[in-house]
């Protein structure tokens, strides 16, 4: 029997590490000898977390435990490894099956369930034997050909073809030439790359193999985020592992190809996600895109030809080879093919990575798979694409994912982060929460970029704390068309799209706050009223909790806020324990 | 080395710098690998002192200029000293969205430090961070020390005010 216990960051947030341990300890009491132990990565349902699976002795499923925290250790070895009856009530609800059954995994299909640290079980479902098939069966333009039938397109938010990259940098002749990977996710609210880095890193170091070959290089170079300690240790074990097996180094497999891998760890900058920005921070630079062209396929890191490709993209590779093109394009649209992970976060009940079919309508993603909102509130809209993209209306949740219908609603797919929001999440402050994102990440080189994004966050800023003016809008607008006009890289170009888009569908919201002096969400507290309701008991507790004593009121009578003194912190509505306090 | 900061009285003694040897020694004449080696004095000695970056600079031959303006760029490097509990507070989308600023409300009124600022005690510093990319769990914050990284998940005003009462109270305990 082996119990297989999920420990991706998620999981070990949420204490697997301790549940491990726990029933090593339980194991090791009952003196059970045919129990083993293991780990694996995040299966992607991070609301079940911790997630506990139990294999037969022929390695087949018997039952997923979910919220397996340590006190119910003792339970499941007691009554299901030692007696031999599942403790039902921990297993998997059927309502959450779902989750897992509506996906279609390519990029996860490893994740959650082999030991990500183990090559052997990669092996064992396949691994390597795409590199096999292309490097010692295929020309590396037929590698090409293949990916171009399958038309992978960047997972990395531009969308740009996999082969065309690829075939550009095949075609630039010099000594030395790179295959990078971006694995800095910088993007706030995506973790999809994590979860494939910690999961399953082989997928990703064969793809990379595979594009190397592919394009001629002779080195490959991992830029990942220092933020993500498990990913780089889990990482290096996969490829002195992959080193062991012959699978990197001198003449893999016989080919006569020779590639191997290092990796470098990014210090923390979203503006790296610009490939040239990423170059310069590979070279021990400041991260500060420039001018293409050149083009990193003709003059990259250390001016040689240079390919960079986004860790979800790299994972597709081994299965589109395997596999082939044509059933990997057949699945998606017409000009978004195949699957695509979406981190799943904010208002949704069931939060976590999902794999799905491009073309799927974002309310079957949302509805489908994440359960709908939390706590039933109101469905508003969905941000995706992080501080590049936009906010998606309710209105417009039949929208396909793919990148042409994302595209036109004005957000983008981005990395793939899809922060789901009800009614009281204000679209105001989200915008504010974005440009305060970008006006501190970007890099400086252009004005309308370095400053624009400065004033614009003022003007945001003004709006959410009550003071906004009549002509904000039409100036923040006129402020985003000059920073999308006069920046050079995607991070300038893209920073005014979370206000665009917020204006576009939700302007009335912006017009409450300006004219009204209301925030419609009720979520910026410079614009409430706190006001007693009947239901105060007189507890005085709120009286004594104000800061600036607003509060007054004799024991067991209702109290009264001085409105002229409340600053609106919402501590006594914080406090309160009757739900006494509302705010308007 | 004699001190390099031009506002020190010349005739002290420069802090020791002697653990950077085997760092130097692997990375000094490997091209672009000025932020590795920023990285690694930062795990030696948990932040960049300016004696330092001199020092750095008069090894590899890089200006100090150069070094300060790698340093500041990224949001990995700190310039002063951090206390013993690193409190890594996510500020990504979700967690926003789910109420971080509640968690640094109920940070500030735990140990009164805003985010970049140090305890008295020298204990705790708050650092915000873009995203942990725990995003189900949202709101996040780890925990950093020298022993352990923890992570908080699903946090609240209360939950993360008794995490860090109970930090406060194993090292009064030690003490």
């Amino acid at each position: 029997m082996k119990v297989l216990v999920g420990q991706g960051s998620c999981g070990i947030a949420t204490g697997a590490g301790k549940t491990a341990n726990e029933f090593e300890k339980q194991v090791k009491n009952m003196g059970l000898k045919n129990v083993t132990i293991d780990k694996t990565g995040c299966i992607g349902s991070c609301f079940l977390e911790p997630i506990v699976d139990i294999y037969d002795d022929e390695g087949k499923l018997e039952v997923r435990y979910v919220k397996v925290q340590p006190e119910k250790v003792a339970d499941i070895v007691n009554k299901h490894l030692v007696g031999g009856n599942p403790v039902w009530e921990y297993s998997i609800p059927s309502m959450d099956q779902d989750f897992l059954s509506r996906q279609k995994k390519i990029v996860l299909r490893n994740c959650g369930i082999i030991n990500p640290e183990r090559i052997e079980e990669y092996i064992a479902t396949g691994g390597y034997e795409a590199t096999k098939k292309a490097l010692t069966t295929m020309t590396p333009e037929e590698v090409i050909e293949e990916i171009k039938i399958s038309g992978l397109r960047g997972r990395g938010g531009a969308g740009f073809p996999t082969w065309f990259k690829w075939n550009a940098a095949r075609l630039n002749k010099a000594e030395n030439k790179y295959m990078c990977c971006n694995a800095d996710e910088g993007d706030p609210g995506a973790f999809m790359d994590r979860s494939v880095l910690e999961g399953d890193p082989h997928s990703m170091i064969e793809g990379m193999i595979i594009g190397g070959y592919a394009m001629g290089a002779t080195e490959g170079v991992i830029y990942v985020r220092a933020e993500y300690p498990l990913a780089i240790a889990r990482l290096e074990k996969a490829m002195q592992q992959a080193r062991q097996k012959g699978f990197l180094g001198e003449n893999i497999m016989s080919s006569g190809y020779s590639f191997d891998i290092r990796i470098k760890a990014g210090a923390g900058a979203f503006v790296c996600g610009e490939e040239t920005a990423l170059i310069a921070s590979l070279e021990g630079e400041r991260g500060m895109p420039r001018l293409k062209p050149p083009f990193p396929a003709q003059k990259g890191f250390w001016q040689q030809p240079t390919n960079i490709n986004n860790v979800e993209t790299f994972a597709n590779v081994p299965w589109i080879i395997v596999n082939g093109g044509v059933a990997f394009g057949a699945m998606g649209t017409e000009k978004s093919k195949g699957t695509k992970v979406f981190a799943l976060a904010g208002k949704i009940k069931k939060g976590g990575l999902v794999e799905v079919p491009m073309g799927l309508p974002l309310k079957e993603v949302i509805f489908g798979i994440g359960g709908g909102i939390k706590n039933d509130k109101a469905f508003k809209a969905v941000q995706m694409g992080g501080p590049s993209g936009g906010c998606i209306p309710a209105e417009l949740a039949d929208t396909p994912v793919d990148y042409e219908s994302i595209t036109k609603t004005g957000a983008i797919v981005g990395s793939g982060g899809m922060i789901v929001m009800d009614e009281t999440t204000c679209m105001v402050d989200m915008a504010r929460y974005f440009l305060d994102f970008t006006r501190k990440e970007s890099c400086g080189k252009c004005n309308y970029c370095r400053i624009g994004t400065k004033r614009m966050l003022e003007i945001l800023e003004r709006i959410t704390k009550g003071e906004g003016k009549d002509g904000d809008i039409e100036l923040l607008e006129e402020l985003a068309l000059k920073i999308k006009e006069g920046s050079m890289c995607g991070l300038g170009q893209t920073a005014p799209n979370p206000v665009l888009t917020t204006i576009r569908y939700f302007r009335n919201e912006y017009e409450d706050h300006i004219y009204k002096k209301k925030c419609t969400a009720k979520s910026c507290k410079a614009l409430l009223t706190f006001t007693i309701t009947d239901a105060c008991k007189g507890c005085t507790l709120c009286a004594r909790k104000c800061p600036v004593e607003a509060i007054t009121g004799k024991v067991k009578e209702k109290h009264l806020i001085d409105q002229d003194k409340c600053i609106k912190c919402g501590k006594c509505e914080e406090v309160c324990k009757f739900d006494a306090i509302t705010r308007d | 080395m004699t001190c390099m900061n031009n506002n020190c009285n010349s005739s002290c003694k420069g802090p020791d710098f002697s653990e950077l040897a085997p760092i130097l020694e692997k990375y000094r004449k490997v091209p672009g690998s000025l932020i590795t080696i920023l990285q690694r004095t930062q795990e030696i000695y948990g932040y960049l002192t300016m004696d330092a970056i001199h020092y750095l600079s008069e090894q590899t031959g890089i200006k100090p200029a150069k070094i300060y303006g790698v340093a500041t760029f990224y949001t990995q490097f700190r310039l002063a000293p951090i206390g013993k509990y690193l409190i890594m507070l996510c500020k990504g989308t979700a967690c926003h969205v789910n109420g971080a600023d509640m968690i640094e409300e109920a940070i500030y009124e735990e140990l009164a430090i805003h985010n970049g600022e140090t305890t008295e005690d020298g204990l705790f510093t708050l650092n915000n961070m873009a995203c942990l990319g725990c995003c189900s769990l949202a709101p996040v914050m780890m925990i950093k020390s020298a022993e352990s990284d923890e992570t908080y998940g699903n946090l609240t005003k209360d939950l993360a005010k008794k995490v860090l009462l109970e930090i406060k109270s194993r090292e009064q305990e030690v003490n």
